[in-house]
């Protein structure tokens, strides 16, 4: 990460990601969680590719691993992918309207999954589910309201 | 800006040094050691995660009312004076026990003791039945040792940290635990499925005895769990003329999906086979 300002204010965020990520939820509902860590991620990719990049993704994705307890790297993997197609993309993904971009989000979100499940698959889970392809859904519904929310952070905080 | 050189190359180093994690975490299960202490990168969002709950737990015991805790006080009296009854005919039974076991010559004496533990988080994959609990080899848990909860089995530990440690619960679907019916002594195993509402029988010819609502209890013949703790009950029996073995469901009895006070159970067999494998477990 380049230095600049208010890098709490990023760092920060991936934390409560990670966290709304590990949180146990009721039963049932854990299948249509949104997936918090990788959407923050294209935000942050999105606003300030020249500060958040592959390494950040890479390092938040080890994270994930070990909070999931899957293979260590699955996660570095998506996410390393994700953040390389949004730094790719970020000058189309600002002009998108926000359906534009809640589709490029379930697009990217839908890579994430199929990579874990590739995971869960080699650990032995083979149970055929579509299930796992829920949050992709849910993460492209929530993420118009998450991108006002770290775009109106961003802004208060003059993070750039 | 990065080049689109440049940052093709960073792609391909990162993506590189992620699947040679993968293999390295796949194949060799040395790598467990490093794991675990990666681990306790993550402990404190761990613990975050939790505070909400347990700030809301205690919140809830500093204004609960005086009539209620009186109450509750006095409920749990009734209860620990019919627990200790049932306490002293195990006090005689356990002596009986021993006397028939020594007739009998069995090596096993069957002393367990307990450590009292918490569960803090649960594994977030939703394909992953494991809980994370707030004790670690710092308190004495070691790998591999059984799980329960104040109602039956609730699993295993599965990876052994300082101060937490995580629990694969007996519906993971890479878990297995041997047990034998209640009512008749037969003996099986009880594969998880990935679901929180039942276990599989699936090795039981259809000529065997088993009906639905016997108990299933740890046979302990795997020497991982201790025998003769309760972990499901029968739900569900078919009998299909067309398949070789009775399709067996089982309701786990422990509270896998709710329990937050874990009991994990020191066993002490003495006479392990020397043949069987642990160096998967035992580092």
């Amino acid at each position: 990460m380049v230095k600049g300002n208010a890098t709490w204010a990023i760092y920060c965020s991936f934390i409560l990601a990670l966290m709304l990520s590990a949180m146990p939820l009721p039963n049932g509902l854990e299948w249509g969680w949104p997936e918090w860590v990788p959407m923050v991620l294209i935000y942050w990719c999105m606003a300030l590719p020249h500060r958040v990049g592959l390494g950040t993704a890479w390092v938040l994705g080890l994270l994930v691993d070990l909070l999931q307890s899957s293979y260590l790297g699955l996660n570095a993997l998506s996410l390393v992918l994700i953040a390389w197609i949004t730094c790719l993309l970020y000058r189309r993904l600002r002009m998108y309207r926000m359906l534009q971009q809640a589709l490029a989000v379930l697009l990217l979100i839908a890579l994430n999954q199929f990579i874990s499940r590739w995971g869960q698959a080699l650990s032995g889970n083979t149970a055929s589910n579509f299930m796992y392809l829920l949050p992709t859904l849910v993460s492209a519904l929530v993420w118009p309201w998450l991108f006002v929310v770290l775009r109106s952070l961003r802004q208060a905080l003059r993070v750039n | 800006m990065f080049k689109a050189s440049r940052t093709q190359s960073k792609l391909l180093g990162y993506m590189l040094l992620a699947i040679a994690l993968i293999f390295a975490d796949y194949n060799f299960p040395q790598t467990k050691q490093i794991r675990i202490w990666m681990t306790l990168l993550v402990t404190p969002i761990q613990w975050l995660v939790d505070l909400p709950g347990q700030t809301w737990t205690r919140l809830n015991e500093l204004v609960m009312a005086r009539e209620y805790l009186l109450e509750q006080n006095r409920q749990l009296r009734i209860q620990n004076l019919l627990d200790q009854r049932q306490i002293q005919k195990l006090a005689a039974l356990t002596v009986e026990n021993y006397r028939l076991r020594g007739l009998l010559n069995a090596a096993e004496k069957l002393d367990e003791k307990v450590i009292l533990s918490e569960l803090i988080g649960l594994n977030p994959d939703p394909f992953v039945h494991q809980v994370i609990i707030n004790s670690g080899s710092e308190d004495g848990v070691v790998l591999g040792q059984p799980v329960i909860d104040s109602t039956g089995v609730m699993g295993q530990v599965c990876m052994l940290g300082p101060y937490t440690s995580r629990v694969l619960l007996v519906s993971d679907s890479n878990h297995a635990i041997p047990v034998q019916i209640n009512r008749n002594g037969l003996r099986t195993v009880a594969y998880g499925q990935g679901n929180y509402d039942y276990l599989a029988l699936a090795d039981l010819a259809d000529t065997e005895d088993i009906r639905v609502g016997d108990i299933l209890v740890s046979s302990g013949l795997g020497l991982r769990f201790p025998v003769g703790y309760p972990v499901a009950e029968v739900t569900e029996v078919i009998h299909d003329p067309g398949r070789a073995f009775a399709q067996v469901k089982a309701k786990p009895t422990a509270q896998l999906s709710n329990s937050r006070q874990l009991l994990l159970v020191k066993i002490g067999y003495k006479h392990r086979p020397a043949d069987l494998d642990l160096s998967n477990w035992d580092q």
